[in-house]
């Protein structure tokens, strides 16, 4: 048991070489350098001709050096750190964190698949040009829409494509327009997006229920609205049931209907956008299609979009030419002729669609109707168990979240941040926590479809010990300190923000003795 | 003799002969946490009674300050380039954002005395 | 269905806990049709491999032929360990570490990454990684503008045309101007002719496109008089274990693709996009950032910080709009250089540029073939007697992939429809040479 008085948990048991059993003190590269050491053999090179102009770098790069068992420990220590969906349960609400399959990993290493140049001769890559078409079939045909841009990098970057054809679709029309709609509970890249596509963003407020206030929409739509950004399922986990009215007042005022897709897994394989109504939406392969989240990325955000805004969408994406496939990679040329232009280098993120394929193609549309059962099941299970103690948000069915507020903590003296640190030393990875903004002290819990029963029997029954204990009001001081059994306590943010420091320094060099 | 006044956004405004200082409250530091950085006007700078002014971070949020009162920028609180935390501690004094000339006196009339904001927080808080 | 834990019995006991009679009734509120997909039902491994094997085979991998293909992305060899150590279940699938008590592992390695990427740049700070060094750019262009609060951006003919795309794309509809000089294959346009004191920044890369080596500081210089950024490009990373840096020639931004030091080609993408900068710009800066700091036991620690920046706090006033950005490349990329070392890293650039030498040397003089730079790195284009795009052709017939003509970017530039982009790498052997020599005796 954590003793709440003992502030140092290092304390416990000191040894002499800082690590505790297998839980390693590892230090930074900079300081473990071994001058001269390398993980690599290389030969010395042929000749020493050069013809660099004079441009040689003086003075070396300062790179330290280690041998390859050095290396290979330092990076088995450091992961050992994490926690993953690989070791735990991990609810983050919004991000759908599911199991990440290692077959797509095999097949995004097959040689044809990975050792292949974005420049190749395009008679040379058919397989690849294929694998890419056949990603954006399998999309279209998902989501009911007849265009899709492949290229997007993330999410972001997905909403940047989507209102960029709308803007595009707008200007070609004549009729540029300078607002667009969010609603207030949104997640932040949709308001910082819009005003990269030169918007003006304003709030939708939501009604009582969690949902967009369909009036409050209907009264601020007018000749200067260019779009509405909506979430469906919205962050707070609940179906926006007035969708297709949504879509039709925003239609109805000449505006565009973007979805953002962060949440499809609820709805994957039961509902085609048409039905929606939607005009643009991006797909998030790193959350519904299992690509690994990779500590940050890489992920990708492919945006299908409707007839009306299929002229529009950059470059490049897969064409069927006479000679076969052929990528159409220059905006304003043949096919691309309105592409509003490229937003990614090179033919977009390959290795993602690779993994994502290998995913789809595992499930198919039988499974995938599936996924998003067990998603919306999970989470509602969740949500009533642990009703029990915690505040839910809303009332009634959700879909592949959760949403619980700070109202059971009232009184007690702990914020969502101190619970979410005391379910850390429980094993559990906390849920995503303070979004959306439209509650007070948020917990969004995301299971998805790839946990046990027996996981989230094992997790509700913590939380719901945390909670009572937290109500008892006698253990205040454990909430505080938690979390007690990690690598680390709480750093101090406040410090890092003030005084960055982002980087090692080398030492500067002693002065040369007299 | 210096006459304070209060904004529905937590700044303060105090005037001393020509010159008003404005500032954040202890209420506004103490809902933003820990302050991190503070962005502050530079002398010359017009700012226009409501429009933004200076922006103060904390470690989880970033809030524009706004400007009491329509007028020209003097001096901003470089001070708090190394020392964010004065605002913190000491919000109503060292923890000043930036001083300025006021184009209108008067509309500092349609702001909070101190009775009227201190009944403000209490709202706040129900 | 093997990811799918839940048996029907689980599925039974919770739908009563919920108090509905089954899965489909969790989904009234959608709308009632029933869409009908034209797509398979679910495989088991040994199909999905079957198919994506079939993909893989129609391709001619890299592997399987002398390849001197380069502009932008680049053929080099990893060590084993590094593909294993990214594997770890730990890294590869751990989210972004907003909860750093049990996210070291991922902040600690992203420290180590932006300290050796502004070690390479010689700069002062790095970010956490873009999404690739196109997208890198523009986010460049647009922080430059920022700094300065200035409008107008210059991009050189030398800056690789997809980094040039990418940021008049991006960088559209803010109220930017972005002038682009034309493709400048013989190295001749004269940049510091152009600076004035409306200009926020200049984009250049080094080695430029088209290979050549040029002395940034006389630009820098310029630039710096007049209040104006340099934005530094960099295509190929090895470059900076050979080459002067961009940040000791005074660039004020760098932005770079990481892809060449993190992995294989996989036909473009993911790579990672490498950004640094002075200390000053740091509040400017998009993208994440890891910092030190110390914990409530005094221990030394890292956390995400000046996140006041990012899109989740500032919305509509951020930096950017990034949220996911190439974490598990710039992992890769990382490892791969705590790998290489000092002595490995330095002796990786000094084979390149050696075997680039040779494969100069050996095709230069070839009938009709004349190397444009007069000074490179590892790539660098030539002039051939007939259509470039014609001569890959026939050469990947024959199973050579000779090069990336420049016509493939500039197809409306006649005068460039000769020109080939030839690089060569650690992995160019002599047997390659000699093919591509053959090659070229035959075709041309």
């Amino acid at each position: 048991m954590t003793n709440p008085n003992q502030k140092n948990a290092a304390d416990a048991s000191q040894t002499v070489s800082g690590h505790r059993g297998l839980s390693f003190e590892e230090a930074i590269i900079f300081e473990i350098d071994t001058p001269g050491s390398s993980a690599v053999d290389l030969p010395e090179p042929e000749h020493d001709r050069d013809r660099l102009g004079g441009l040689r770098r003086r003075g070396g790069v300062g790179l330290p050096g280690l041998s390859e068992p050095d290396v290979v420990r330092h990076y088995t220590r450091l992961s050992q750190k994490n926690y993953s969906i690989d070791s735990g349960f991990y609810p983050l609400g919004s991000c759908t964190m599911k199991h990440n399959p290692r077959l797509n990993e095999k097949m995004a290493r097959l040689p044809g698949l990975a050792d292949i140049h974005p420049f190749q001769p395009a008679s040379t890559a058919q397989g690849a040009y294929r694998l890419m078409d056949t990603l954006a079939h399998w999309l279209k045909e998902l989501t009911g829409l007849p265009a899709i841009a492949l290229s997007p990098a993330a999410g972001a970057h997905g909403e940047l494509c989507g209102l960029m054809c709308i803007r595009a679709a707008l200007e070609a029309s004549g009729g540029a327009r300078s607002v667009v709609l969010v609603p207030e509970s949104a997640h932040g890249t949709n308001p910082a997006t819009a005003a990269i596509c030169g918007y003006a963003v304003e709030s939708i407020p939501g009604n009582g229920n969690g949902r967009v206030d369909l009036n409050a929409l209907k009264e601020r739509l007018g000749p200067d609205v260019a779009a509405v950004m909506i979430t469906n399922p919205n962050t707070c986990g609940l179906f926006e049931t007035e969708a297709k009215e949504i879509a039709d007042a925003v239609h109805t005022a000449g505006a565009y209907f973007y979805m953002d897709g962060a949440n499809f897994n609820a709805i994957v394989g039961r509902v085609t956008l048409a039905e929606l109504g939607v005009d643009a939406m991006h797909i998030n392969l790193h959350k519904t299609f299992s690509t690994p989240h990779g500590g940050g990325g890489p992920g990708a955000g492919p945006t299908v979009l409707s007839e009306a805004l299929a002229a529009f969408a950059p470059v490049p994406f897969v064409v069927h030419g006479p000679r076969g496939l052929a990528m159409a990679e220059h905006a304003g040329q043949g096919e691309a002729q309105h592409s509003f232009g490229r937003m990614k280098g090179f033919q977009g993120q390959f290795g993602v669609f690779v993994r994502a394929l290998a995913y789809m193609m595992s499930f198919g549309k039988d499974g995938l109707r599936q996924v998003s059962g067990d998603a919306v099941l999970n989470a509602n299970y969740l949500r009533v168990r642990l009703s029990e103690e915690l505040t839910a948000s809303y009332d009634g069915i959700c879909m592949h979240e959760a949403l619980f507020d700070d109202r059971f903590l009232k009184d007690t003296g702990i914020t969502t941040l101190d619970f979410a640190k005391a379910m850390i030393d429980e094993g559990f990875h906390p849920p995503t926590t303070y979004f959306p903004l439209v509650v007070h002290g948020a917990l969004l819990m995301e299971p998805t479809e790839t946990e046990s029963k027996a996981t989230l029997d094992q997790f509700c029954e913590s939380v719901l010990a945390l909670a009572r204990k937290a109500k008892r009001g006698d253990a205040v001081d454990d909430f505080k300190n938690a979390p007690v059994l990690t690598p680390r306590r709480r750093l101090d943010e406040t410090q890092a923000a003030r005084k960055p420091v982002l980087r090692w320094k080398p030492m500067p060099m002693p002065q040369a003795a007299e | 003799m210096t006459n304070v006044r209060y904004t529905k956004d937590h700044e303060w405004i105090s005037v001393d002969d020509d010159v008003a200082t404005v500032g954040i409250t202890d209420y506004a530091q103490s809902q933003l946490g820990d302050i991190v950085f503070v962005e502050v006007p530079e002398g010359g700078k017009s700012v226009s009674k409501g429009g933004e002014a200076a922006v103060v971070e904390s470690v989880k949020a970033a809030s524009e300050v706004y400007a009491p009162a329509t007028g020209t920028v003097t001096e901003g609180n470089g001070a708090l380039g190394d020392a964010p935390d004065t605002v913190n501690t000491d919000p109503a004094g060292e923890g000043w954002f930036f001083k300025m000339t006021l184009a209108d006196a008067a509309e500092l009339d349609g702001l909070m005395d101190q009775a009227a904001y201190d009944t403000y927080l209490k709202e706040l808080d129900a | 269905m093997r990811y799918l834990p839940l048996t029907e019995a689980d599925r039974g006991a919770m739908l009563s806990t919920i108090g509905v009679d089954s899965v489909d009734a969790l989904f009234s509120e959608l709308p009632t049709g029933d869409p009908s997909f034209d797509l398979p039902d679910h495989q088991g491994e040994l199909e999905v491999e079957r198919a994506l094997t079939a993909f893989a085979r129609e391709n001619l991998s890299c592997a399987d032929a002398p390849s001197f293909l380069g502009a932008g992305n680049y053929r080099h060899h990893t060590p084993a360990s590094l593909d294993y150590l990214i594997q770890r279940g730990e890294f590869l699938t751990a989210y972004t570490p907003y909860q750093p008590e049990i996210s070291q592992g991922t902040l600690q390695t992203i420290f180590e990454f932006q300290t050796q990427v502004a070690l390479m740049t010689d700069m002062e700070v790095a970010n956490a990684s873009m999404y690739d060094g196109a997208t890198g750019c523009a986010e460049a262009a647009a922080m430059a503008c920022r700094v300065t609060k200035r409008n107008k951006i210059l991009v050189s003919g030398g800056v690789h045309p997809h980094y040039r795309d990418v940021t008049q794309t991006q960088l559209k509809h803010i109220g930017l101007t972005i002038e682009c000089l034309a493709p400048d294959p013989i190295g001749i346009e004269d940049l510091i002719g152009r600076i004035d004191d409306d200009l926020a920044c200049v984009v250049v890369q080094n080695p430029g496109f088209f290979g050549h080596l040029v002395d940034l500081s006389p630009l820098a210089e310029e630039c710096h008089s007049h209040g104006v950024l340099l934005v530094a490009c960099v295509a190929e990373p090895v470059s900076l274990g050979l080459v002067t840096a961009p940040g000791t020639m005074g660039a004020d931004i760098v932005v770079g693709e990481g892809q060449s030091l993190a992995g294989p080609s996989s036909f473009g993408g993911p790579g990672v996009g490498l950004f640094a900068t002075r200390e000053k710009f740091i509040r400017q800066m998009p993208g994440r950032l890891c910092g030190e700091t110390t914990d409530e036991d005094g221990r030394r620690g890292f956390v995400l910080t000046l996140s006041t920046r990012e899109q989740h706090i500032r919305r509509e006033k951020a930096t950017s709009n990034i949220c996911t950005n190439s974490g598990l490349i710039a992992l890769a990329f990382s490892i791969h250089m705590t790998l290489l070392g000092e002595e490995g890293f330095t002796k990786l650039a000094a084979i390149n540029h050696a075997n680039a030498v040779t494969l100069a040397e050996r095709i230069g003089v070839l009938a009709g073939v004349k190397v444009v730079p007069q000074n490179f790195f590892n790539e660098f284009a030539v002039t051939l007697p007939k259509p470039a795009a014609d001569v890959v052709d026939e050469l990947a017939v024959k199973g050579i992939l000779a090069g990336v003509p420049a016509s493939r970017f500039y197809p409306q530039y006649e005068e460039l429809s000769n020109v080939l982009l030839v690089a060569a790498t650690e992995m160019t052997t002599e047997a390659y040479m000699d093919a591509l020599a053959a090659g070229f005796k035959k075709v041309l």
